[in-house]
């Protein structure tokens, strides 16, 4: 291991002698500050290039700054800088959409599926504002965009099969485009049985599938004007999690929303784009799949968002502006059922989520001012308010068990500050922000009841009396190009004041059984979070690059305990071979010893791991048909591994033989 | 034409329905047993006592009950009378009574009176007790009498002990009669068996409270008081808290004035129940 590591500090650093540009298939932006990853099935992808029917999550995890927190198979949980879900805005082209699983089982991101996105923007803390407020930052993953462009009928076809887990995966887009109308529908299937890992050891429990439908439709109401329709309907059902005691029988969303929007390159407002929405979830927890559990129980749980968004974008001399009014109504319900083994007491019930109802409203607004002809200082800001109800009287008595004087419900004020300033020379770029950001609790963490951790087994109960919590950040950006060679820099530093996590309440008594105790949701008064990124790629030829990136994070809260879920040193670096037919990489992926791990909150040391992928891709003309294709082998050494983003240290899939087809026929 | 057709119907239903109008308001008293069910009617040559409470049912443990007084002549109910009773249990070698509060007149209520009888233990089938009915009416005495059934609870809502100081207890849980997910106010009766037939309620002690979920790996709860004495109400009362529905056993310690155990132990790990307790399921 710590030869393999030696060996890409070497790669890295040859990279760093010779020199070249960046690939750009994964653009950087620097002057909108959000990184974005280009979702597609049918494109030959030479960076960090991706099984092009893989699921949003391994798209997401070939960014920098996102990892991907794995409790199975299926529905992995983005975090970004370090933090997720509760301190990042996540949301489906703008669009505020909330997972209905208490134990975290259903991030929103597993809610679609490639086949409906063009794009995941994503904009590391408060350049993540747009949407919404988060500490962290935001990601939205962007729907396909309309398609006037009168090419008639196209039909694309798409199949995988990896050989770990039987993974199967049948997808189907039929589109109409005129000059005024398009209609627009997919569908994808996945089915995977339980992968492997290194060593050829089965992981019990990590199966699923899921299928996922898309309608959208769209009329261009006069030159300017066009009206949007779109609904995705997405159902996964017998989904495994191997590192968690329960597994999920139905996670169900129905996402719908109606767009007007108006553009025009002369007017004062360049763009003006309004969204109505609503989307309703389901989760079904269970564990009639397993066979020894202490007692038998149900967990649902439902989540209904109804929200619109106004959002408008104004030139005016240097000034670049973007406005965003937006607000939402959820209503995030959960219960538990257990039935006592002992089959004369009757079933205990309670509420988990006591049906929370949140209403939001904020407005937000950013300008990039260009300051000279090198120079951009962009400032925004985002301004709402935030009211949590519980709705459910019985629920309500349920909190006041632990809180006597709590009322039914709690209003807030959110702020965000940002501002950056970025120069940008032929040569190189520096960029450096500075920003403030608050975010309210979580339903969990404001109002959740006993929901059992497995990472450190303990119950949570949720505290409603819970200030904003706060973030002050300060990020740096640089690059450097020449001739062939570029170097990047990236770090930030956060320092959150009233950081959210749960405190061990020595004389609560845990509900589940087997758990060690109970945590209370408290506020640290400060922690803070640094990463570091070193980015550099060298072109060799024409055809032929080598990239690498080297990571390093550390968090660390005023109790003196290291956070949890800190990513340790990082390691990439790929060899790709890429002509505008034919393409292949070698990627070389491998992580530190996670030497700073947080024992008091459950974790522990995750060893040194590499792992090698080798990926190729082909693309065929026939006629006016385009053929895709992409196969390769993942974990080609078979590697026996988990990283420190592993709930419960599961290990991750062992050797795996994939190939995707992709046809468009024209 | 269609309106012709339904006319007769219409003029039926509304027929109809001024009849059963007027068939409620007949008999105004019943209106004061509403929601109440009647258990039991108990007469001699002269009076009927009808006997309600809300199951319909005497069980172990406290039993909240409705009486009235019909005159077997008149029909009607008796608006002023002094009635009391005592419950007694045969043994096949003895008799006894149990604690009981006196009757007394509902407030705002013409014709309704109101007391609570505490079960401590039944046959099997029920049988074993009678109750004894002695009311004055206009300065003249009456008795009734007859046997009465008492099934078992289903949950153990009355526990009956002798205690360190040699003294048998009764202790019956008097609420949550409709528990919550929440924090429930409870009241408990405490009484000293004096006698055969005497059982005063007892003042000044402490009963210690930890509720538990044996299904659930004996989990506790959180903001639990100890019951105290009230005096208004003769009986202890603190706040039960409950997570979650299901069966709970409410493990006790009762603690005497000068602040010695008389029965209870700590729940702990290998002692999983205390031996003074009641029961809840819901």
């Amino acid at each position: 291991m710590k030869k393999g590591i030696l060996c890409c500090f070497i790669v890295f650093f040859c990279g760093l002698v010779y020199a070249q540009q960046e690939n750009n298939d994964v653009k950087k932006d620097t002057t909108i500050l959000n990184e974005i990853i280009v979702v597609g099935q049918r494109k030959l992808s030479n960076y960090r290039q991706e099984k092009t029917l893989s699921s949003i999550d391994d798209y997401l995890e070939k960014s920098n700054k996102v990892t991907m927190i794995k409790r199975g198979g299926y529905a992995w949980e983005p975090a970004l800088n370090n933090m997720n879900s509760e301190r990042l805005n996540i949301t489906i082209d703008g669009m505020q959409i909330f997972g209905a699983c208490t134990d975290k089982m259903d991030p929103i991101t597993s809610y679609v599926d490639v086949s409906n996105l063009d794009k995941v923007s994503i904009g590391s803390g408060q350049s993540g504002t747009e949407n919404g407020h988060n500490v962290g930052g935001g990601i939205d993953l962007q729907l396909a965009a309309s398609k006037f462009h009168g090419a008639g009928l196209i039909t694309n076809v798409d199949l995988g099969y990896e050989t770990n887990g039987n993974y199967r995966i049948r997808g189907m887009d039929l589109e109409y485009s005129g000059q005024a109308f398009f209609l627009n529908f997919d569908g994808i299937y996945r089915k995977s049985d339980n992968y492997k890992a290194g060593g050829d050891k089965e992981v019990l429990y990590s199966q699923f599938e899921k299928f996922n439908l898309s309608l959208q439709t769209g009329y261009k109401l006069s030159e300017h004007q066009t009206l949007e329709a779109h609904a995705i309907y997405d159902k996964a059902t017998n989904v495994g999690y191997p590192a968690l005691p329960m597994d999920v029988s139905l996670a169900e969303a129905l996402i719908t929303s109606i767009t007007h929007s108006f553009k025009a390159d002369s007017a004062f407002i360049k763009s003006l784009e309004s969204k109505l929405y609503f989307n309703t979830i389901t989760h079904i927890m269970d564990d009639s799949q397993r066979p020894e559990v202490p007692i038998r129980m149900d967990m649902p749980g439902w989540s209904d968002t109804y929200g619109f968004y106004s959002k408008a974008s104004i030139q005016e001399n240097k000034h670049n502006i973007s406005l965003n009014l937006n607000g939402f109504y959820n209503r995030s319900l959960a219960e538990m059922t257990m039935y006592p083994n002992d089959p004369n007491q009757s079933a205990m019930f309670m509420y988990t989520w006591p049906d929370i109802r949140t209403l939001y409203s904020g407005v937000y607004a950013k300008d990039d001012f260009q300051m000279s002809n090198n120079e951009t200082l962009s400032v925004s800001s985002r301004l709402g308010y935030h009211r949590n109800k519980i709705a459910e009287e019985v629920g309500l008595g349920s909190l006041q068990i632990f809180y006597p004087q709590l009322k039914a419900s709690k209003s807030r004020v959110l702020s965000s500050f940002a501002a950056n300033y970025l120069i940008k020379k032929p040569q190189h770029d520096v960029s450096f922000g500075l920003a403030y950001g608050e975010r309210a609790p979580s339903v969990s963490e404001g109002y959740g009841f006993f929901l059992f951790n497995s990472f450190d087994n303990y119950d949570y109960i949720g505290n409603p009396t819970l200030a904003n919590e706060k973030a002050i950040e300060a990020n740096l950006k640089a690059n450097y190009h020449k001739n062939r060679f570029h170097i990047g820099f990236e770090a930030s530093y956060f320092h959150l004041m009233d950081y959210i996590i749960g405190d061990i309440a020595e004389t609560l008594s845990p509900m589940t059984i087997g758990a060690t105790g109970v945590r209370i949701y408290k506020a640290l008064s400060n922690a803070s979070i640094f990463d570091v990124y070193l980015n550099s790629s060298y072109k060799l030829s024409e055809a032929l690059a080598v990239n690498a990136t080297l990571g390093y994070n550390r968090g660390r809260g005023s109790n003196d305990e290291n956070l949890p879920l800190i990513k340790p040193l990082s390691f990439m670096a790929e060899f790709n071979y890429n002509t505008p037919k034919f393409n292949a990489a070698l990627q070389l992926e491998a992580n530190g010893n996670q030497s700073n791990y947080s024992g008091f909150y459950g974790e522990d040391e995750t060893p040194a791991y590499g792992v090698l992928n080798l990926n190729f891709g082909n693309l065929f003309y026939m006629k006016t048909n385009k053929v895709v294709f992409k196969y390769g082998v993942e974990n080609v050494l078979d590697t026996n591994y988990s990283t420190f983003a592993d709930w419960n240290n599961i290990p991750r899939q062992g050797r795996n033989v994939y190939a995707n087809l992709s046809v468009v026929l024209q | 034409m269609k309106l012709s057709n339904l006319l007769p119907v219409l003029m039926l239903a509304l027929f109809t329905m001024a009849c059963s109008s007027s068939d409620d308001q007949a008999p105004l008293v019943i209106n004061e047993v509403e929601g109440l069910i009647k258990i039991q009617e108990i007469s001699n040559s002269t009076h009927t006592i009808e006997l309600f409470n809300k199951s319909g049912l005497f069980e172990t443990g406290f039993n909240d009950i409705s009486l009235r007084l019909k005159d077997k002549v008149t029909d009607a109910y008796i608006e002023e009378a002094s009635i009391s009773w005592m419950p007694m249990m045969q043994m096949p070698s003895m008799q006894h009574s149990c604690p009981k509060s006196a009757i007394s007149k509902v407030a705002g209520k013409a014709t309704l009176y109101q007391g609570n009888i505490i079960y401590q233990m039944t046959n099997t089938d029920g049988s074993g007790w009678s109750l004894d009915l002695n009311y004055t009416l206009d300065g003249v005495d009456y008795m009734a009498s007859d046997t009465i059934s008492v099934f078992q609870s289903e949950s153990q809502n009355v526990s009956s002990f002798t205690g360190s100081d040699d003294m048998r207890y009764v202790l019956a849980l008097i609420a949550p009669e409709k528990p919550i997910i929440g924090i429930n106010p409870m009241e408990v009766g405490l009484y000293k068996m004096e006698s055969m037939m005497a059982f005063p309620a007892v003042p000044d002690y402490t009963i210690k409270l930890d509720p538990r979920m044996p299904g659930m790996g004996n989990h506790s709860s959180p903001n639990n008081t100890d019951l105290i004495f009230q005096l208004a109400d003769a009986s202890y009362q603190g706040n039960l808290s409950l997570t979650m529905t299901g069966y709970w056993v409410l493990n006790l310690k009762l603690i005497n004035a000068a602040g010695e155990l008389l029965k209870g132990k700590d729940v702990t790990v290998e002692n999983t129940q205390s031996s003074l307790y009641l029961e809840l399921e819901f």
